[in-house]
């Protein structure tokens, strides 16, 4: 009882400051209310048409009456926006509309003066999408999130090849994150061995310089890179002075992906080294030697009698860079340029650019998912609590 | 003996590859703090730099940084930010952390998950999240605000760190002191916070460290009077980037080294303590 309770002082405080937010966060990506309130006449009108013909009389009525009422209310650009989302080039047609019918016709005319405004009122699709804008609960902005979209008749269909971004980004994200947790494995492996089985002294120095990139800020490391690789950078010039490259070939090799692969690497590399080392240093020297004085190659001792032994640090170092890395986004940010970019950064784009807050919830609420699962998988094979720090 | 010549390449090559790749991991740090004292504004090594000629070393960078109000003023909030939301984060950590360790905590892993959550979720995700929660709450663009988000953020580390050095405690040492008459509180400050001490730092040490560094909720729910030190960085390498940001980064990277060297420090006197 005495151990619950001093548990729940942090567990109130992370469930408030830190669940809530998320939780909050994933509601946007399933709920919201802005059109559904902005036009509940016309909605609740279009709930009863056939879906095939233009609506009748009574639903333009009412849809030109809450669209001048939104007007009034300043939040016609905000209604405007998110039909907008649901059928590009509704945005203008609905500002448009409000802005020309503040003469009002008689009653009877509504119709006919808003597919003279534009043509679009005449369409049945226009209708859908208003009716799809005004659901509270709404998938949309996953099937959006996963490149997919929903037809007018209700099925699910493919987005045109030509507007699907986020599953190329996806699978960029996850390829690349595949990417640099094995260069990780590879240029760790080695130093993870090397300072596991070097005498105590000289091991406690090559761990401090492993754990040296571990504890500098990100921002600090994040601009080493750009001085290191940029084209008048150190590396240019050193390659240039050398005369291994002509002043006219510099090669960029920041702000695109392998700025980003080169930093992320560089960021996430002490977290491969320090669950192997943890491991390595465990396993007894004998064994190799044992294995050698049997008669193996070194590759075979490695192979047969080393290597699986190693295999929960792999399984540790690995899973834990790889979550890190489909969720980075600061040094894609910095120096991905256009390339480089990451799923995170389109989570970004859309909560301080595009101010699609529900798409930004949605992609934050996949990923989130994906981390969880991989968490999960870590927490089995490793467990949170065996996690090493610095 | 072309064995033996092989496992001698075999070796050199393997010595010459682990040097290539500590070589890049310090390689950054090795470039960023000789050129923050080039005179010129460039941020590549200029000829005089490389004869060690004493005219092309200067320290104007770290007087243009000192004489700036807009990095002192960072330097402040990173400070207030960062001190506040370490106390916040030691007290509740150490605190969850003695529960988790008793062996009468129920559900010992839920908990576990929960109170490390901060730290595998994507910081994007938290800041996203904490934006709308915030804002709503009338917490955005507020120093509160920034410190309960960084509080959030940094608990984990003490978490880890203070229940790492409790699985090393001998539960009879408490069930000692309570036979010898000493009540909870009493048993707490005499027996087990001189044992826990150096997880209790190191962990205030990568909690301090957490909001120190951290840019990703100072840029979304941060106002411009909350800059903090990541904060004017990122600014500046993402819109003029001047040769003043390799002098604060080289600031940052003696700090960063004292930190570390202190926490490593703190971990062998853990360690060399027989369990």
């Amino acid at each position: 009882m005495r151990a619950a309770a001093l548990v729940l002082p942090l567990a109130a405080f992370i469930l408030a400051t830190f669940v809530a937010p998320l939780a909050v966060m994933l509601g946007r990506s399933l709920y919201d209310p802005l059109v559904a309130d902005a036009l509940p006449q016309t909605l609740r009108l279009l709930r009863a048409w056939d879906g095939e013909r233009t609506p009748p009389e009574a639903v333009f009525e009412s849809m030109a009456r809450e669209l001048l009422q939104a007007r009034r209310e300043k939040s016609l650009g905000r209604v405007a926006t998110r039909v907008n989302r649901v059928q590009a080039g509704l945005r203008s047609v609905l500002l448009k509309s409000a802005r020309r019918l503040r003469g009002t016709p008689g009653s009877g005319a509504w119709r006919e003066a808003m597919i003279a405004i534009d043509p679009k009122w005449g369409q049945a699709r226009t209708w859908h999408a208003v009716r799809r804008a005004g659901e509270r609960f709404t998938l949309r902005h996953y099937l959006h999130a996963l490149d997919l979209d929903q037809a007018p008749g209700g099925g699910i269909v493919r987005q045109p090849p030509d507007l699907r971004i986020y599953l190329p980004l996806l699978r960029r994200t996850l390829a690349v994150s595949l990417g640099i947790t094995l260069l990780c494995l590879l240029l760790g492996y080695p130093i993870a061995y090397l300072i596991a089985n070097a005498p105590p002294r000289r091991a406690h120095l090559l761990l401090l310089l492993v754990l040296v990139p571990f504890w500098t800020s990100l921002l600090v490391r994040t601009t080493s890179w750009i001085v290191l690789l940029q084209t008048q950078g150190v590396i240019n010039d050193l390659l240039a002075a050398l005369g291994l490259i002509a002043e006219d070939q510099r090669i960029s090799m920041i702000y695109n992906m392998t700025g980003t692969v080169v930093a992320m690497t560089h960021v996430l590399l002490p977290f491969m080294v320090l669950p192997l080392y943890s491991v390595m240093r465990t396993i007894p020297p004998l064994y190799m030697s044992a294995a050698a004085s049997l008669g193996a190659s070194f590759l075979q001792a490695f192979r047969r009698v080393y290597w699986p032994q190693t295999l929960p640090g792999v399984a540790a170092g690995s899973l834990l860079v790889f979550i890190l890395a489909i969720g980075y986004y600061i040094t894609p940010a910095l120096v991905g340029g256009q390339s480089g970019q990451l799923i995170s950064n389109m989570v970004a784009y859309h909560m301080q650019q595009s101010l699609n807050w529900g798409l930004a919830a949605a992609l934050g609420g996949l990923l989130l998912g994906g981390v969880f699962l991989l968490f999960l998988v870590f927490n089995r094979l490793v467990g949170v609590d065996r996690m090493r720090l610095g | 003996m072309s064995g033996i010549s092989w496992e001698r390449t075999g070796r050199l090559g393997y010595l010459a590859f682990c040097s290539a790749v500590f070589l890049f991991l310090t390689a950054p740090i090795l470039v960023i703090v000789p050129l923050s004292f080039n005179v010129e504004p460039y941020f590549t090594f200029t000829e005089g730099m490389l004869g060690l000629d004493p005219q092309a070393y200067s320290l104007r960078w770290y007087r243009a940084v000192a004489e700036d109000p807009e990095w002192l003023r960072a330097l402040a909030n990173s400070l207030v930010i960062g001190f506040a939301s370490t106390a916040l984060a030691t007290a509740l950590g150490t605190l969850a952390a003695l529960g988790l360790s008793s062996p009468a905590m129920p559900g010992r892993s839920l908990a576990m998950g929960l109170l490390i959550s901060p730290m595998v979720t994507p910081v994007i995700i938290s800041a996203a999240g904490m934006f709308f929660f915030y804002s709503d709450l009338g917490l955005a663009q507020t120093y509160p605000g920034l410190i309960l988000a960084h509080t959030a953020l940094g608990t984990p580390f003490v978490v880890i760190t203070v229940t790492a050095t409790l699985s090393g405690f001998d539960p009879n040492l408490t069930r000692a002191a309570a036979s010898l008459g000493a009540g909870p509180l009493r048993t707490f400050r005499r027996v087990q916070l001189p044992l826990i001490a150096p997880g209790v730092i190191s962990g205030a040490l990568f909690a301090f460290a957490t909001s120190f560094d951290e840019v990703v909720t100072v840029l979304f729910i941060g106002g411009l009077d909350q800059r903090t030190i990541p904060r004017q960085m990122w600014a500046g390498i993402r819109e003029q980037i001047s040769p003043a940001i390799l002098a604060v980064a080289t600031l940052l990277i003696a700090f960063a080294l004292l930190l570390m060297l202190v926490v490593e420090w703190l971990r062998r006197r853990a360690s060399a303590k027989p369990a």
